[in-house]
C-alpha cells in the first residue's frame, strides 16, 4: 500500500495537519457528534439523564401519509354542498385526534388536499413545519442556483473586458458581498416594507401611481420571492468573481484563431468561452446549491419563517429547534437530514457535469 | 543590595494585596441591563452601598445585552462558568431552577412579606429568585377618545366586558378617526406575545397549559374556551381592528401618540412617553372575556446560582438590595413598578397622586403569572407562534391542536419536567 502519500512524506503531512486538524474539530466530530444526538433524547437543558431513542426523532419529523376524506353525506345518502355547489367534507381533525378507529393518523396535521372525484386525498405529517420548511428550501435551492450562477456569468462577461474604469464596475458589483448579510436583510427590511417601503414607491413611481403598494415580506405569496430577489443580488457578485477568475484563465489565443475562422460572438462563447469554462461551472453550481441549502440569516432577520411558515428554513428549523425550543436531539436529526440532502445532490450534480 | 530592597518591598507589596484579597470574598454578578446608563447607575449605586456596607464581600458586576443574556447563561451554565449572583426573567426562573442552574434563595421571609405577587418567584414550594419590581400593561387611551366615541370609563372594578370592549374596537372604527382601533404591538416578537396576549386567553378560560397538573396542555389551549379566543383574536384581524404582524415596529413606538390608534395595548415603561405627549392619557383596565380582567405578572430578578461557593454573601447582598429606598430608586430611573406599596410611596409616579398610580392597583389586583414551570420556555415560543399564524389567517382550531400536540411533546420528552 506504499504509496506517495505515505512514504517520505512526513513534511507534507506537517503543512497538512493545522488543516486537517480545524476541519476533523470544527467539522468532522461535530457532524458525527450530531449523528449521535439525533438517536438520543439530549435536551439543551436538562437534569434528566440524556436516553437513547432510536430512530423516533427522524420517525416524528418524516412520518407522512395520504389520507383519503369522503364527503359528508346527509340522510338521503346526497352529498351535502354549501351555497356555491362546494361538496362538504369532514374536518380533518375528527380523524387524527383522538379517534381509535385510524391509529395511523393520531396527531398528524394537514400540509394540503387535492381532490379526486369527490373524495378529498390529503397529505396529513406528524411534523407539518418541516415538510413545509423542506419545500421552501428546494424552492430556494431551485430559483436561486441557476438565476444567481446565470447571472453571474453575464456581470463576469461584461466586467471582462478592457474599458476605462472597469475596476470602478468591478467594486460596485461586488460591494454587496462585503456588506454582512444581516445589514442587508435589515436595509431590505425597509425597503419591502408595506406602508412606504422603498420598492413599493419605486414600482408606484414607474406605473404612474397604478400599483398597489404590497406587504413584500407580509404576505404568503411574495415572502419567500422577495427573500430569493435580495439573496440573488447579494451574492452574485462573489460568483462573478469566480467566473471572472475562470474567463482570464482561457487562452487568448483561442479567441485570436476564431476570429480568424470568422466565428460570431455566439459562436466564439458557445465553443470556445463556455467549453473553458466547464470547471468553473461546476464549482459555481456547487457552491451556490451549498450556499442556498444553508439559508438562516436573512430569514432570522426578515421573517423568522413567517407567515404562515412561508419562509421558514430547513437550517432556521434546526436553530429554531434546538437553541429555541431546546430541543437539541431534533435539531441534530434535522441537520443529518440535510447533510444526506446536500450530499446527494453534490454527488447527483458531479455525476451529471463529468468529464465524459 | 539594592536588588534586595526592591525585590521585599515588592514582596511586602504582595502579600498585603494577597491577605486583602483573602479578607474581602469577591461576588460576580451578571445583569442583563447593558446598554441602559440609568439601570446601570441605580444597580451600582446599591453595590456601592452593599461594599461600603460590610467588610466580608466585594460586589463586581457584569452587565450583558438583554437579547443575547439567557444564550450566555446557558452557555456558562454548561462550562460550568456561572457567577454567584445572576438576574432572572421570571418565567424562565423554573427552567434555570429545575436545570439546576440556581440555588434556593436564603432570605428572611418577612423581608418579603409585603411583596407584591409578581416578583416573588417560587418553584416547587422554594424562593428561588426576588424581584425588585414588576410590569404591568394597560389599554391605553385618552378621555378625549371615550367621550368622543360615547364610551363608559372603566376601572378595576369594573372593567369593560367582551361586548363593550367589541362595541369600543366597533365604535373606533366607525368613527374613521383612526388608522386602526386597537393597537397590540405585533412587531415585538418574543416574551411579548405570551406576556401580553396570554392573560387574553386566561381571561376567556383558557390557558397554555393545564396548570392543575401541568401535564398536557389538551382542554387547556384547545378547548372551548380557547378555541372561542382564538376566533376573537383572528377577528381582531381579519375585520380590520388592530395591523397584523407586518405592523411596522416605529408605528409600535409613535402610533398611539401619532393619534393612528384609538387603544394601545401598551406595558407601563411607555406610560410616561404618553403622558408627555398628551395630558389626558388614561391607563385602562384589560376587558374581562368571562373569567376576570387579568394581565401578566412577573418581570426580570435576582437569585444565587448553583456553582456559588459564597451563597451566604449572595443572598446577603440581594436581602440588603431590598431596602425599600433602592426599590423607589430604582423604579423613578425605569418607570417599572416598585415590589412594595411602601416603596411605591416613596417613588415620583407611584405614590398616591402620582401618574402612574393606577399600575401599581392593575398589578396588585389583576396579575397572574406565566405559567410556572421549567417547560414554559418551550410552550411559549409554541404559543407565539400559534398567536401569529392565527393572525396570519390560519386556521384556528387546526393551529391550536398544533400547538398542543407540540407543547404534550415537548413535555414528554423532559419527564414531566419534574411535576
Amino acid at each position: 500500500m506504499a504509496s506517495k502519500l505515505t512514504t517520505s512524506n512526513r513534511a507534507g503531512w506537517g503543512f497538512a495537519l493545522p488543516g486537517f486538524g480545524l476541519i476533523m474539530l470544527f467539522i468532522v466530530i461535530p457532524f458525527f457528534f450530531a449523528f449521535y444526538l439525533s438517536l438520543t433524547n439530549q435536551r439543551l437543558i436538562s437534569p434528566n439523564p440524556t436516553e437513547f431513542v432510536g430512530l423516533s426523532n427522524y420517525d416524528r419529523l418524516l412520518s407522512i401519509s395520504v389520507l383519503s376524506i369522503e364527503p359528508e353525506m346527509d340522510d338521503a345518502g346526497q352529498v351535502v354542498r354549501d351555497n356555491t355547489g362546494e361538496a362538504q367534507y369532514p374536518r380533518v381533525r375528527t380523524f387524527t385526534r383522538n379517534n381509535p378507529d385510524y391509529p395511523q393518523y393520531a396527531g398528524m396535521r394537514e400540509w394540503f388536499r387535492w381532490h379526486w372525484g369527490e373524495t378529498a386525498k390529503v397529505v396529513v405529517a406528524t411534523d407539518v413545519v418541516f415538510w413545509k420548511s423542506l419545500r421552501n428550501t428546494l424552492m430556494f435551492v431551485l430559483v436561486v442556483a441557476p438565476v444567481q450562477g446565470g447571472l453571474a456569468l453575464c456581470l463576469a462577461l461584461l466586467i471582462n473586458q478592457r474599458l476605462r474604469g472597469i475596476n470602478f464596475y468591478r467594486a460596485i458589483y461586488f460591494m454587496p458581498v462585503v456588506v454582512s448579510i444581516v445589514v442587508v436583510s435589515l436595509l431590505f427590511r425597509f425597503i419591502y416594507d408595506g406602508n412606504d417601503g422603498l420598492l413599493n414607491n419605486i414600482l408606484g413611481f414607474l406605473s404612474f401611481g397604478f400599483f398597489e403598494g404590497r406587504d413584500w415580506l407580509g404576505s404568503e405569496n411574495t415572502a419567500l420571492g422577495a427573500i430569493m430577489g435580495m439573496s440573488i443580488w447579494q451574492a452574485v457578485g462573489f460568483h462573478m468573481v469566480i467566473w471572472l477568475s475562470g474567463l482570464q484563465t482561457i487562452s487568448p489565443t483561442l479567441y485570436e484563431a476564431s476570429s480568424i475562422e470568422g466565428a460570431s460572438k455566439w459562436q466564439t462563447f458557445r465553443y470556445v468561452t463556455w467549453p473553458g469554462l466547464r470547471n468553473t461551472a461546476v464549482l459555481v453550481l456547487i457552491v451556490i446549491t451549498m450556499q442556498a441549502f444553508a439559508l438562516f440569516a436573512q430569514i432570522d432577520v426578515m421573517t423568522r419563517g413567517g407567515p404562515l411558515d412561508s419562509t421558514t428554513t430547513i437550517v432556521f428549523q434546526a436553530v429554531e429547534r434546538g437553541y429555541g425550543k431546546q430541543d437539541i436531539s431534533g435539531g441534530s436529526a434535522i441537520s443529518v437530514i440535510l447533510f444526506v440532502l446536500v450530499l446527494t445532490i453534490s454527488l447527483i450534480q458531479r455525476f451529471l457535469t463529468r468529464e465524459r | 543590595m539594592k536588588l534586595g530592597m526592591t525585590l521585599s518591598a515588592a514582596l511586602v507589596a504582595s502579600v498585603s494585596w494577597a491577605s486583602m484579597a483573602a479578607a474581602q470574598t469577591e461576588l460576580s454578578m451578571w445583569y442583563h441591563g447593558a446598554g441602559n446608563e440609568a439601570e446601570s447607575a441605580a444597580l451600582q449605586l446599591i453595590i456601592d452601598d452593599f461594599n461600603a456596607s460590610q467588610s466580608d464581600y466585594t460586589v463586581v458586576v457584569e452587565s450583558f445585552p438583554q437579547e443575547s443574556y439567557n444564550d450566555s447563561v446557558v452557555a456558562a451554565a454548561l462550562a460550568g462558568n456561572l457567577p454567584d449572583i445572576l438576574d432572572v426573567d421570571g418565567p424562565v426562573m423554573p427552567n434555570w431552577a429545575w436545570a439546576g442552574y440556581l440555588q434556593p434563595l436564603n432570605i428572611d421571609e418577612a423581608v418579603i412579606e409585603n411583596f407584591l405577587d409578581g416578583p416573588q418567584g417560587y418553584w416547587d414550594g422554594q424562593l428561588y429568585s426576588i424581584g425588585f419590581w414588576d410590569a404591568a400593561v394597560a389599554m391605553v387611551s385618552r378621555q378625549s377618545t371615550l367621550d368622543a366615541l360615547g364610551l363608559r370609563t372603566p376601572d378595576v372594578d369594573n372593567p369593560w366586558t367582551g361586548e363593550e370592549f367589541a362595541a369600543a374596537l366597533e365604535a373606533a372604527k366607525a368613527s374613521g378617526d383612526f388608522e386602526y382601533a386597537l393597537d397590540l404591538g405585533m412587531p415585538w416578537t418574543g416574551e411579548w406575545y405570551p406576556y401580553a396576549f396570554s392573560p387574553f386567553l386566561q381571561s376567556f378560560g383558557g390557558d397554555i397549559v393545564d396548570r392543575s397538573t401541568y401535564a398536557t396542555a389538551e382542554g387547556a389551549l384547545n378547548g372551548d374556551e380557547a378555541l372561542a379566543f382564538g376566533n376573537w383574536w383572528q377577528s381582531l384581524f381579519v375585520d380590520g381592528y388592530a395591523p397584523g404582524t407586518s405592523q411596522d415596529p416605529a408605528d409600535r413606538d409613535t402610533g398611539f401618540i401619532d393619534g393612528k390608534y384609538a387603544f394601545s395595548w401598551n406595558g407601563n415603561w411607555a406610560a410616561l412617553g404618553a403622558l408627555e405627549a398628551h395630558d389626558d392619557v388614561m391607563f385602562l383596565p384589560a376587558p374581562d372575556f368571562g373569567a376576570g380582567s387579568k394581565i401578566g405578572a412577573a418581570s426580570w430578578q435576582f437569585g444565587v446560582s448553583s456553582a456559588s461557593e459564597n451563597a451566604e454573601g449572595a443572598s446577603a447582598f440581594i436581602e440588603f438590595a431590598l431596602q425599600d429606598k433602592y426599590l423607589a430608586n430604582f423604579s423613578n430611573v425605569t418607570g417599572l413598578i416598585p415590589a412594595t406599596s411602601t416603596a411605591a410611596a416613596m417613588t415620583d409616579n407611584y405614590a398616591s397622586g402620582g401618574a402612574l398610580e393606577v399600575f401599581f392597583g392593575l398589578s396588585e389586583g389583576q396579575a397572574m403569572l406565566r405559567p410556572v414551570t421549567p417547560g414554559y420556555v418551550v410552550s411559549a415560543k409554541v404559543f407565539e407562534k400559534a398567536l401569529a399564524d392565527i393572525a396570519n389567517g390560519a386556521d384556528v382550531a387546526d393551529t391550536l391542536d398544533a400547538a398542543v400536540d407540540e407543547i404534550n411533546a415537548d413535555i414528554e420528552s423532559n419527564g414531566g419536567y419534574g411535576h
